[in-house]
């Protein structure tokens, strides 16, 4: 045999696995997405073994599309893989840049394609993330500008696939009919990620960390009345997930300060500590009961 | 005549893969690179024109190089030059400039002797 090689230690060395030890430890949930990196890590390193024990092989093409609700941590994780990637050798520098169609798309002929390429010029080496980027394409509109920065993305994912990986961000839906009217782009992006919604556990789990990150803790009533509160939220229209429970958060800590002025003479406990009341004062409880009393009133 | 200016004009040409490794450098050090093409590089002429705007903000050297290529197909009878600027306090100027591409055939220039009132001899630059 030519030689063995270790790809344990070569996973080691790389450091990944500490970034998907973190990706473990510090999202919640998100099972389907963990899995798709851990495998795109391990196809990196064993192309890296391949390459030491010198098989030439083309650079997988590693651009992907993200969908997904709104606050399920698309541009989390989209921030994570470009470390992930520069640490297995993939880009050379692992930034994120992050844009949405104004970044892209002009507002005259011949706009268009000089800021496309800037973006993409100040993305080579690292890791481009398109937010919303069905908005890109705008069906009604023939002669819409978006379809000249979609033509000119294509070319460069197409030929430069070794300087830049291209992420898409969207809903699940209008994703889906975004790459069926540009088929060209769809067939490019090998790497379709869909991200669940978080259940309530994984949302409450979600909420102890963004607690603990602001130097606060909830109290034990606090906690059973946010988990309630979730499970009403979660219901109502234009739910966010983890976007929806951090303004939630923030609500409530405007009225904790608030209490704790009227207050007047406060420890540190206090200073710390969310309460129950301070969760319960939201509206959504006012709405589901008045839900409740339409359905018996007396 | 090889035309000589800039850094490294002593040099062979360098490779594109050593360009990349200049830009590298200069994009580590936060100036800015562009892109200038002249038909006339002639060494009183300062005015090349720019090949689009400096490029802010890139971090990796595969930009520049795609610029380049493009430059290189659009004029390849011209020179092209790679400037770096710097944009800190009290330099704010070009840090490194040097030519990446010259056509085939260079410039040539010759020496002309101007005689004028009294033994007063004046010598221009002129293209060949």
């Amino acid at each position: 045999m030519a030689g063995s090689i270790d790809l344990k230690a070569l996973l080691a060395e790389s450091g990944v696995a500490e970034v998907l030890d973190e990706l473990d430890r510090e999202l919640v949930g998100l099972k389907p997405v963990k899995t798709r990196i851990r495998e795109i890590a391990s196809l990196l390193v064993v192309d890296k073994a391949r390459a030491a024990l010198g098989v030439e092989g083309a650079k997988p093409s590693l651009h992907m599309c993200f969908t997904g609700n709104p606050g399920t941590g698309k541009t989390t994780v989209a921030m994570r893989m470009a470390t992930i990637l520069h640490r297995l050798g993939h880009v050379r520098k692992g930034h994120l840049v992050a844009v949405t169609r104004d970044d892209l798309v002009g507002q005259y002929i011949g706009h268009t394609a000089p800021k496309t390429k800037e973006v993409l010029k100040r993305a080579m080496g690292g890791v481009l993330f398109i937010d919303e980027a069905y908005y890109l394409y705008r069906p009604e509109n023939e002669r819409d500008y978006g379809q000249e920065a979609i033509e000119i993305l294509m070319q460069v994912m197409e030929n430069q696939r070794e300087d830049l990986v291209v992420i898409f961000a969207g809903y699940k839906s209008r994703m889906d009919t975004f790459f069926q009217s540009n088929p060209g782009l769809g067939s490019r992006v090998a790497h379709h990620i869909d991200f669940p919604d978080y259940t309530v556990d994984e949302l409450e789990a979600i909420a102890g960390k963004m607690v603990a990150a602001l130097g606060l803790t909830l109290s034990e009533p606090a906690s059973r009345a946010l988990a309630e509160y979730l499970r009403l939220r979660r219901e109502q229209p234009n739910f966010a997930n983890a976007r929806s429970l951090r303004n939630a958060l923030a609500r409530a800590r405007l009225r904790q300060a608030r209490r704790l002025l009227e207050a007047g003479t406060v420890d540190a406990a206090m200073l710390t500590t969310i309460e129950a009341e301070d969760i319960r004062a939201s509206r959504v409880f006012d709405a589901a009961r008045a839900a409740a009393t339409e359905e018996n009133p007396c | 005549m090889r035309i000589t200016q800039g850094t490294f004009s002593y040099l062979p040409d360098l490779t594109d893969e050593q360009i990349a490794k200049q830009v590298d450098y200069a994009l580590s050090q936060d100036w800015a690179v562009s892109l200038e093409y002249t038909d006339d590089p002639h060494p009183r002429n300062v005015y090349w024109e720019m090949w689009g705007l400096p490029m802010f903000d890139l971090k990796d050297a595969a930009g520049v190089l795609a610029e380049l290529r493009e430059a290189r197909k659009a004029h390849p009878d011209c020179y092209i030059k790679l400037n770096a600027f710097d944009s800190t306090r009290g330099f704010e100027t070009m840090r490194l400039s040097f030519i990446v591409h010259r056509p085939k055939e260079e410039a040539r220039y010759k020496l002309r002797r101007e005689e004028s009132a009294g033994r007063l001899v004046r010598y221009t630059l002129e293209r060949a």
